[in-house]
């Protein structure tokens, strides 16, 4: 365990993160819970022509699970349903950069799940 | 007096470094570690005298069996039960509190109804909230500002209606002490059931269960230097008679036919199958040493430590602590987050928390350090709810802590903004 997983670019999208907020009448929606923390994420999607045309997040959580949503909307806005539905764990923890422990791998993949969850329901 | 030179000594685990730095153990309310004492104990039964007990005719077999029983005994006399017969063995203060969920459950009737409180741990809560579905109402008794209970709610909300009154004496959050003898006296005067949460106090203070007055107290083993997988549900004997069971199997029984079964006498009764002899011998030695100390001793060293620890907190202007500041009603626990301060740099959710770091980034941060300490709801969902907040860190102390170990924690904490960049 180091410091290195509060790099400058985690921190950056965990004070400023992108596509924070709420889309009113999404195509599809999911709320993700971490129940051993209590890390809440909400992803909201707009589907157009089986594409991401938008997509927010809303949530309370560590710097890791806010900055890995963040990451992770930024990689599928505007990306078709096609790639999401393609897309693997270890694509957001490539894009993340960081080493994450065990027990933090959670926080780091509550996004990712939360994103799986809303998609399967499309 | 606590001897912190000689305690640490006996205690191997604390000698292991994390990062290059010496380990500070600051989560003693989640699990204690172990003294050597209690670890031979374990490794001296299997050396020397296992079998299985209450059934051979052999030698070993009974001295196997007057082990087991002879921890029942000390374990019973360092909670001061009149008799041994009291003392169930049972996995950890859950296992016990859904014991009695299970057992006294079965007398309860729809529209009977259930008094506990907003601080509880989930294995107070959840338990009770099985008998709903039997149509059994739960009452929360709220807390104040301070995190002490609001105590005129027990009369309120007590009443011939209920037939249970369950209370942590000391939460694993706030570290609240309550006054579980005024609670269980209202709780008679209405012929309620009186079951005390003892997981937070027995390791850490003086608790006579004569003096209580409780049915029941439940507690754990591996929060107070015993081996995990062993706890304690204490019963009093009269009531414990007239249970039923909670599991059935080998061992609770009286006789058994194809037709039907009667069960064993008071405490075989709720001890199903082959028990946790190993377990028991471990809490028995980790009771001598804890006897040997002087439970006095024990929270007079913690109420120290947790006022010098507070008085360093509140030198920091944003961090919030939360429960009592009386150290005399607080355990040795204490939860605290990073308030927000006006126009800080933070996530935007947080901001409407009003916390400004999330507890796991405090705990990782404290890690690098080799500073333990907990983060998260502790267990205790509802309190954070009505905390209003999503989480908090917590660092707890015992025995094997000192003044040393917070300079180290406050040290760390300090590190924890830098490295934030806030």
């Amino acid at each position: 365990m180091t410091y290195d997983i509060y790099m400058d670019f985690i921190l950056e999208h965990y004070k400023n993160p992108s596509n924070y907020g709420k889309i009113e009448n999404p195509s599809t929606s999911s709320k993700g819970l971490n129940p051993l923390c209590g890390d809440e994420l909400e992803i909201y999607i707009l589907v157009e022509k089986n594409t991401i045309k938008d997509i927010k997040f809303t949530g309370k959580g560590c710097a890791i699970s806010q900055a890995s949503a963040s990451i992770l909307t930024e990689m599928v806005k505007g990306k078709d349903i096609d790639y999401v539905k393609n897309l693997k764990e270890k694509d957001l923890l490539d894009a993340l950069g960081i080493e994450i422990s065990p027990s933090r791998l959670k926080c780091a993949l509550l996004s990712y799940n939360t994103l799986k969850e809303a998609v399967s329901k499309l | 007096m606590i001897d912190i030179n000689t305690i640490r000594k006996d205690f191997p685990i604390l000698e292991r470094k994390f990062n290059g730095k010496r380990m500070i153990y600051l989560d003693s309310t989640a699990t204690s570690q172990k003294p050597i004492q209690m670890i031979e104990a374990i490794s001296d039964y299997y050396k020397k005298y296992n079998a299985n007990v209450h059934r051979g005719i052999y030698g070993l077999s009974e001295e196997a069996t007057d082990l087991y029983e002879k921890s029942r005994k000390n374990i019973s006399s360092f909670i001061n039960s009149r008799n041994a017969e009291s003392i169930v063995f049972v996995r950890n203060t859950t296992e016990a509190l859904n014991l009695l969920s299970y057992s006294l459950g079965k007398k309860l009737k729809k529209g009977d109804e259930i008094v506990t409180t907003v601080m509880e741990h989930h294995s107070n809560i959840v338990p009770w909230q099985f008998l709903q579905e039997n149509g059994i109402k739960i009452k929360f008794v709220d807390i104040n500002e301070d995190g002490t209970l609001r105590m005129e709610q027990f009369s309120e909300l007590i009443t011939k209606r209920t037939k249970i009154v369950s209370v942590t004496h000391v939460s694993n959050v706030l570290g609240t002490i309550n006054d579980v003898k005024y609670i269980g006296k209202i709780a008679h005067e209405n012929d309620s059931y009186f079951i005390v949460d003892g997981a937070q106090s027995v390791p850490h203070m003086p608790v006579d269960v004569n003096s209580i007055d409780c049915d029941f107290l439940a507690f754990s083993g591996h929060k107070m230097l015993g081996p995990m997988g062993i706890g304690v549900l204490y019963g009093k004997k009269e009531i414990l008679d007239e249970m039923d069971p909670f599991m059935g199997g080998g061992e609770m029984i009286n006789e058994v036919h194809l037709s039907g079964a009667t069960w064993a006498e008071v405490p075989l009764k709720f001890e199903a199958g082959t028990p946790n002899v190993e377990g028991a011998v471990g809490l028995s030695a980790a009771v001598d040493y804890l006897k040997k100390l002087g439970m006095d001793n024990v929270r007079e060293h913690e109420k120290e430590l947790v006022k010098y620890a507070m008085d360093r907190l509140e030198n920091f202007d944003d961090i919030i602590l939360y429960g009592p500041r009386n150290p005399e009603i607080k355990g040795g626990v204490i939860a605290f987050n990073f308030k927000n301060v006006k126009n800080a740099k933070i996530a935007k959710a947080l901001m409407d928390e009003g916390i400004m770091i999330h507890p796991h980034d405090v705990a990782s941060i404290l890690d690098i350090d080799a500073v333990m300490v907990r983060s998260g709801h502790h267990c205790a969902q509802p309190l954070m709810e009505r905390l209003g907040v999503p989480a908090t860190s917590r660092a707890s102390f015992y025995i094997y802590n000192d003044r040393d170990d917070i300079d180290e924690f406050i040290r760390a904490l300090v590190n924890v903004k830098k490295v934030l960049k806030l």
